[in-house]
């Protein structure tokens, strides 16, 4: 029920919805990137990119080089259902809060299980120490006569791609985030 | 039931006509009416316009006016409303907790025309007739201070021959607000303007509320446009009957009705 | 680390930032009334964003439970604001930021352009931020030589058409896409010609015009949502990533941040973050909030300063009954319903807090005399605190303040106001049964004065420009009850 939440909200916002298995992610990313440069941080999944796209790993890339690339994926912390929110908490899957911005598409692999139900409960599950985004929909704006618009200054295109519950579980150690290691 | 008016200086002094058809419709209904000769004014405008020092003594005299009765009613939202919420403050404020405390005690007895007919007496069927198109405008304090709520429109939709239509924007301030209408005078005759407006698109031949202070600020506008549509408060509404109301006009003269 | 003791409350400076308008409410106003392209522009939009949040509203169950949640936190929180001050202080200087208080706007600018200095940037870019509206700080950033560059897409509006904010939320709410289209056609070098007026395609230009500046300036300032004590993370909420940018893309971030906006606990976020979007944009929740706890190594900027500005905010706290507007998380909930401000607009308040909110904080901020017109500017409808979604009851705080108004005029003039001897003259009367009768009698001579008013003096002669005066009754009430 979360999920037809989850999808009801985020489809509303605009972004895009895609249900999978997770061995068949690779197969979505294609069809939105391939033939494309993709940013990935380095605690991805490599099995969720496709031999179509020409990925870049985020080991530190200065700021000009993610600039260049047409789209980013990443894996997510928590969404909320309610909301229509999916949240970044930087642990290796996700990367730096930097790829997930300059990109034109941002593509996140969420987990059924990591959906939480409202704000309540996903605050519950998130570590305030880590650098946190909360997205909830492409990059929009309201400041023209309050109609809201999208795209202005993040990603103008967001996928999302749900796979089962017990797919690929982030392999980054909890801890300190300030001593995450890097790649 | 034995019920004290509380008449409220402007309708004592101004709209008389909403508070005898207050008397009139109470009788009616088989209650006693009281009128305590000490009371004058309950001191919101004092305290709306910052001078809660001077409200002091009015609301000292308001609470020895009603102390002694158990049920009180007045022909407005607004007054009531600061009864309710202000004239305890206005005593702590001074440093008279006992006052307050009466105060407390007078404003928990003290009610408006329609919570009291609704919620104390329990009845929405008054007898009434009142063969007019109306529509009916929730005055900001009764909406929001009372929290009246729908009693007025049950009220009126009980009335034998009215035609009630809705009001757009129907919560939408008038513009009044007492000294507000002097200080902010333009600010408050583009309300008026938006208002008048909304009342004009409904095709009424009367405007109604429960509170004389925005009918006099309704109808003052209307009146000078000579738009021909009138403001009746709804105790004149609910007092009518197939014997009082006339054909044509209400005999009563209305807000600017009267020439010199 | 500078710092300044809390002690002393003293109001905002004179002289510095944007707190006091030129000219008192009702002049004002009376000119924006006057405009008709800005009645109808604040009309449709305000419209608009009444609709929208009301419908998602609706659809929370509990939202009169979370008001009163969010009342509470905030009412906590002023009750124990420097012992929470100190908590986020500790906690943001032990995740690797730097905390410093600012008693006031001059004090906050100059910490802010000194630290500006010794980055050695001549630019920073900017997310809006009330705050350093408040303080103007832009002002004070271009005094020392440095380039401030406004992010927000209504901000730089504004900025580029030399124009000021009118609206908490949307600054340029005043504006049009037609009028919007004309700035960026005027304004913004190398804009396409061909520009239209959709809001998607001025959306786009705005994107271009600024991916350079957030790509290459290292120093960015913001303001804060929210911070939480016990972690000492700091919340910016935001639709365009603009913030994002600012947050994450530069080396230095500074945050200016008044010291009211600190919550106790991470947990009473989701009391917030649950309140906040829904009335404030009337969304679920925004398209971007991004927290961040002091420095993250290799990720968003390595230098974090926390500017805690007071600048009026203790001398608020010490009034029990005007504190509450301290409790403010900036929705501008009450600007939208609001009856005055949607046919005035936002400058007419003077203050870069408009609305029922900045006719409350403006003249506590400054001292009521420095803002005395603000606490009338309002019929007292209450549909402001109906929207509120901390529940601040502004009507109340309103009235309050008119009563320090009058209180501050005869500490500071020797002889009363002709209002105060009215009033008094007209409570001694209504004291006094037979002066009060004696009266009634009188006001029908108002007979004579025409249904025009024509003999009135003013300001009673002001009520008549647009209405007809009722015409006293042969007989009162109470004559009629003798009578009867």
């Amino acid at each position: 029920m979360h999920l037809d939440v989850l999808i009801h909200r985020l489809t509303d916002y605009g972004a895009a919805v895609h249900r999978c298995a997770d061995d068949e992610v690779a197969h979505v990313v294609d069809a939105i990137l391939g033939g494309r440069r993709v940013v990935i941080p380095s605690g991805l999944p490599r099995h969720w990119l496709p031999d179509t796209v020409e990925a870049l790993a985020d080991d530190n890339l200065p700021t000009e080089r993610i600039a260049t690339a047409d789209g980013v994926v990443t894996a997510a912390a928590v969404a909320v259902a309610e909301t229509g929110t999916v949240i970044l908490d930087a642990a290796a899957d996700q990367g730096r809060r930097i790829i997930t911005l300059l990109p034109d598409v941002h593509i996140c692999v969420l987990r059924v299980d990591q959906i939480a139900a409202g704000v309540p409960d996903a605050l519950a599950r998130l570590d305030p120490r880590r650098p946190l985004t909360w997205i909830s929909g492409p990059s929009a704006t309201s400041d023209i006569e309050l109609n809201r618009v999208e795209g202005v200054h993040g990603p103008r295109n967001l996928h999302l791609v749900i796979v089962p519950r017990g797919s690929h579980h982030s392999l980054d150690p909890v801890g300190d985030p300030h001593s995450l290691p890097q790649a | 039931m034995r019920i004290a008016l509380f008449v409220t200086c402007l309708a004592d002094t101004l709209f008389p006509e909403a508070a005898k058809a207050t008397v009139r419709l109470l009788e009616r209904l088989g209650h006693e009416v009281v009128f305590p000769q000490d009371q004058t004014c309950c001191g919101q405008m004092h305290i709306n316009t910052g001078y809660p020092g001077e409200a002091l003594r009015l609301v000292r005299r308001h609470v020895r006016a009603f102390a002694p009765y158990d049920v009180v009613v007045a022909p407005s939202g607004s007054c009531v409303g600061s009864v309710r919420h202000q004239h305890a403050l206005v005593a702590r404020r001074a440093g008279d907790e006992r006052l307050a405390s009466q105060a407390e005690e007078v404003a928990r007895r003290t009610y408006e025309l329609s919570e009291l007919l609704v919620d104390v007496l329990g009845v929405t069927d008054l007898g009434a007739y009142y063969p007019h198109r109306v529509t009916y405008h929730p005055t900001c304090h009764s909406l929001r201070m009372l929290r009246v709520g729908d009693r007025p429109l049950r009220l009126l939709r009980a009335v034998r021959g009215l035609d009630l239509v809705t009001l757009p924007q129907a919560e939408q301030c008038c513009g009044f607000g007492g000294t507000f209408a002097v200080k902010n005078a333009d600010t408050s005759t583009a309300m008026l303007a938006d208002k008048m407006r909304h009342v004009l698109a409904t095709g009424a031949d009367v405007c109604t509320a429960g509170d004389a202070s925005c009918l006099m600020h309704i109808g003052g506008g209307l009146s000078r446009l000579r738009t021909g549509v009138r403001t009746v408060h709804l105790a004149e509404i609910l007092a009518s009957t197939e014997a009082t109301a006339g054909p044509i006009e209400q005999p009563q003269p209305r807000t600017g009705g009267v020439p010199l | 680390m500078t710092r300044t003791f809390l002690g002393m409350p003293a109001t905002a400076p004179r002289g510095v930032g944007h707190l006091r308008g030129d000219e008192p409410f009702p002049v004002a106003a009376r000119r924006s009334l006057a405009d008709a392209q800005l009645r109808r522009n604040l009309g449709h939009a305000t419209g608009t964003i009444r609709a929208k949040s009301a419908a998602v509203i609706g659809e929370v169950p509990d939202w009169e439970e979370l008001r009163e949640a969010g009342r509470a936190i905030k009412a906590d929180t002023m009750a124990r604001l420097p012992e929470l001050l100190q908590q986020l202080e500790t906690a943001v200087t032990a995740a690797g930021g730097t905390v410093h208080w600012a008693a006031d706007a001059v004090e906050a600018n100059r910490i802010v352009t000194d630290l500006v200095t010794a980055t050695g940037s001549d630019r920073v870019m900017k997310v809006k931020s009330m705050a350093t509206q408040e303080i103007g700080l832009n002002e004070a950033l271009e005094a020392a030589g440095i380039e401030p560059v406004e992010t927000d897409l209504a901000e730089l509006i504004v900025q580029l058409g030399r124009d000021k904010p009118s609206h908490i939320l949307v600054p340029a709410i005043h504006r049009n896409r037609a009028e919007i289209r004309e700035i960026f056609l005027r304004e913004m070098p190398g804009v396409d010609p061909a520009l239209t007026d959709e809001p998607a395609v001025l959306a786009a230009a705005a994107r271009r015009h600024l991916r350079r500046t957030f790509l290459s300036t290292r120093v960015a300032i913001s303001g804060a949502n929210f911070a939480v004590a016990e972690t000492g993370t700091l919340a910016v909420v935001e639709s365009e990533g603009n913030g994002r940018m600012c947050l994450t893309l530069p080396d230095t971030l500074i945050t200016v941040m008044g010291i009211e906006k600190v919550i106790p606990t991470w947990a009473d976020l989701e009391v917030f973050l649950q309140l906040l979007p829904r009335a404030s944009t009337g969304e679920r929740m925004n398209p971007y909030t991004s927290m961040w706890t002091g420095v993250t190594p290799h990720d968003g900027p390595q230098d974090f300063h926390l500017v805690l500005l007071d600048n009026g905010r203790s001398a608020m706290l010490a009034d029990e009954v005007g504190r509450q507007a301290l409790h403010c998380i900036r929705c501008s909930a009450c600007l939208n319903v609001c009856p005055v401000y949607e046919r005035t607009g936002g400058h007419a308040y003077g203050s870069v807090y408009p609305g029922p909110i900045g006719a409350v904080l403006s003249p506590q901020l400054t001292g009521v005399e420095d803002n005395a017109s603000l606490p009338y500017a309002s019929s007292l409808c209450g549909a402001c605190f109906d929207a509120c979604p901390v529940k601040i009851d502004i009507p109340s705080i309103l009235v309050h303040l008119r009563a320090e108004h009058v209180t501050a005029y005869r500490n500071e003039h020797r002889l009363p106001s002709a209002e105060a001897v009215t009033m008094a003259a007209a409570a001694y009367t209504m004291d006094h049964l037979p002066l009060y009768e004696a009266a009634q009698r009188r006001s029908r001579l108002t007979r004579f004065a025409g249904r025009h008013g024509r003999g009135l003096p003013p300001p009673l002669s002001g009520w008549t420009v647009g209405r007809d005066l009722p015409q006293p009754p042969p007989q009162t009430f109470r004559e009629w009850w003798v009578q009867r």
